[in-house]
């Protein structure tokens, strides 16, 4: 009875190592050690990539893991330094924090460069561009950026807490006593209000914005572009990583697989 | 030591002084606390009003003569029960969120959404607790206010309740308590109260230790002074007593 059981065991343990094998098979090149040496293998080091996964396509959730480009690239990176890989989901404004306590080796989640932000954390090269839009109602008074600017302006902005756009638009429209900020932890809960009629824009980076138009009838997103900026993953100041990750980075921007990996999710629909 | 009072000199000006970010956690604590003002009325309102329909339901099912009355009681006990279960059946965050996506999609005030989420989520809470208190004032109190020919509103008006009251005043400074730190979660509605201050001061500086602790520090000095006035009023109602 009990050699049955250990026969079960070890059946089980093969098939959720082939499974977990198969999973990250896609994503991670081809220099991966293979199935039979797991054993001899020395322990790897694991990267822990901190996101806030409410971000499509950049990283989001799909069935049980977080998917993305932002998930892809950096595991990909992770592949070719030779380290285990794993996302941990929070909110975008613990990333930082996540990131300096070293409960994290990197943050990467669509983040822009801002000299606030290059404060607390080093960046990477960026990978990526983002473009910061605004997305309003159909009929909506404001049709382009500039009415947000107009004077006597004074419409409720939606945005994400601690984003780029929060910060920008706190100074800007806020600042200037153009309107109200109105901060929420999400973007597709700014989103929903906007549905509602509960605000007159939402301030978002372009790519989750289609996501949200396409799944919200009625909305649409405006020509003009608010800011464009460059994403960057963030790491502790000081951190050896920021080297090594930068290296793997540029060769895989260079062989056309973060290319590849970016196509895949934004001109693929 | 010198560095690190230096170190936190820093930190408090980056966190507090800085483009007037001050601003966000003083704008934060009114709301809070309008919030919290506002929602114990209604929670209290709306809690008095179910003890009474179930502390009557349940003294005098038993008494009453099949008809109009009995029906509207039963009825309105029957309503009383299904708003007790589901309110105190769900988590406050997500009634919350119930209350400003769903039922007053179409509004923008948020204060009055969150007042309203928050004390209608208290009375559920404070309808237990006043009911407890009814409950427990000795039977012989009643019955000796209606062999004096008070009726039962009378009874309860002047006898049952002012007892009633004193013994249930901890518990209900313990929910009110209670719910001036529930109001904390509204932030999850982009409603700006003491806790969302603190997130978005956090979201700017990226330095947890401050807005943290200061948030939780000011969350600590209201309780207390809330404890305290309490305190001061439960000393005077047990001046009765000698």
């Amino acid at each position: 009875m009990k050699k049955f059981f250990k026969v079960i065991l070890a059946t089980t343990m093969v098939v959720a190592m082939t499974a977990a094998l198969a999973g990250c098979g896609g994503s991670q090149s081809a220099d991966q050690p293979k199935a039979g040496d797991d054993n001899e293998s020395p322990q790897k080091e694991t990267l822990i990539m901190a996101t806030n996964a409410e971000f499509p396509p950049y990283e989001f959730h799909e069935g049980q893991g977080i998917v993305g480009i932002d998930a892809e690239i950096a595991a990909a990176i992770a592949g070719k330094l030779g380290y285990d890989f794993e996302i941990e989901d929070m909110a975008f404004d613990s990333i930082i924090p996540a990131v300096t306590s070293g409960k994290v080796s990197f943050g990467m989640a669509g983040m822009t460069v801002t000299p606030d932000r290059l404060e607390s954390v080093d960046f990477s090269d960026s990978y990526a561009t983002g473009v910061q839009v605004i997305i309003v109602k159909e009929g909506s008074q404001i049709t382009s950026v500039d009415d947000l600017f107009a004077d006597g302006a004074n419409y409720n902005v939606g945005v994400q807490t601690g984003t780029t756009g929060d910060i920008y638009a706190s100074d800007d429209i806020e600042g200037a006593g153009l309107g109200t900020i109105e901060r929420y932890n999400k973007g597709a809960d700014a989103v929903q209000s906007l549905a509602t009629g509960k605000i007159d824009c939402v301030i978002i980076d372009n790519e989750p914005a289609k996501e949200f138009v396409a799944a919200n009838e009625g909305l649409k997103i405006l020509d003009t572009e608010y800011a464009v900026e460059d994403y960057a993953i963030c790491f502790a100041k000081g951190s050896e990583l920021t080297e090594k990750v930068n290296g793997a980075l540029n060769e895989l921007i260079a062989d056309g697989t973060v290319q590849a990996i970016i196509d895949k999710y934004i001109n693929a629909e | 030591m010198g560095d690190w009072l230096e170190k936190m000199q820093a930190q408090f000006e980056l966190n507090f002084i800085k483009d007037n970010r001050w601003r966000y956690i003083v704008d934060g604590l009114s709301v809070t606390l309008k919030v919290t003002l506002f929602a114990v009325i209604l929670g209290i309102a709306i809690g008095v009003f179910i003890a009474i329909i179930r502390s009557t339901y349940d003294k005098n099912k038993k008494e009453m003569r099949p008809g109009l009355g009995k029906f509207v009681l039963s009825a309105l006990n029957v309503i009383s029960q299904v708003y007790l279960t589901v309110i105190r059946g769900t988590p406050v965050v997500v009634q919350l969120m119930i209350m400003y996506y769903i039922i007053f999609a179409s509004s923008n005030n948020k204060i009055l959404v969150a007042v309203l989420a928050f004390g209608i989520n208290s009375g559920a809470y404070v309808a237990e607790i006043v009911r407890s208190g009814i409950m427990s004032v000795d039977l012989g109190q009643f019955e000796a206010g209606r062999s004096l020919g008070f009726n039962y509103f009378q009874t309860m008006r002047y006898i049952i309740v002012p007892q009633a009251f004193k013994n249930v005043l901890p518990a209900l400074a313990n929910e009110f308590i209670v719910l001036l730190k529930e109001t904390s979660v509204a932030g999850y509605v982009a409603l700006q109260d003491l806790t969302k201050a603190g997130d978005i001061i956090r979201s700017r500086t990226f330095s947890p230790f401050l807005p943290l602790i200061g948030i939780a520090l000011i969350y600590l000095v209201m309780v207390m002074f809330f404890t305290r006035l309490v305190g001061m009023l439960e000393r005077r109602l047990r001046n009765s007593e000698r």
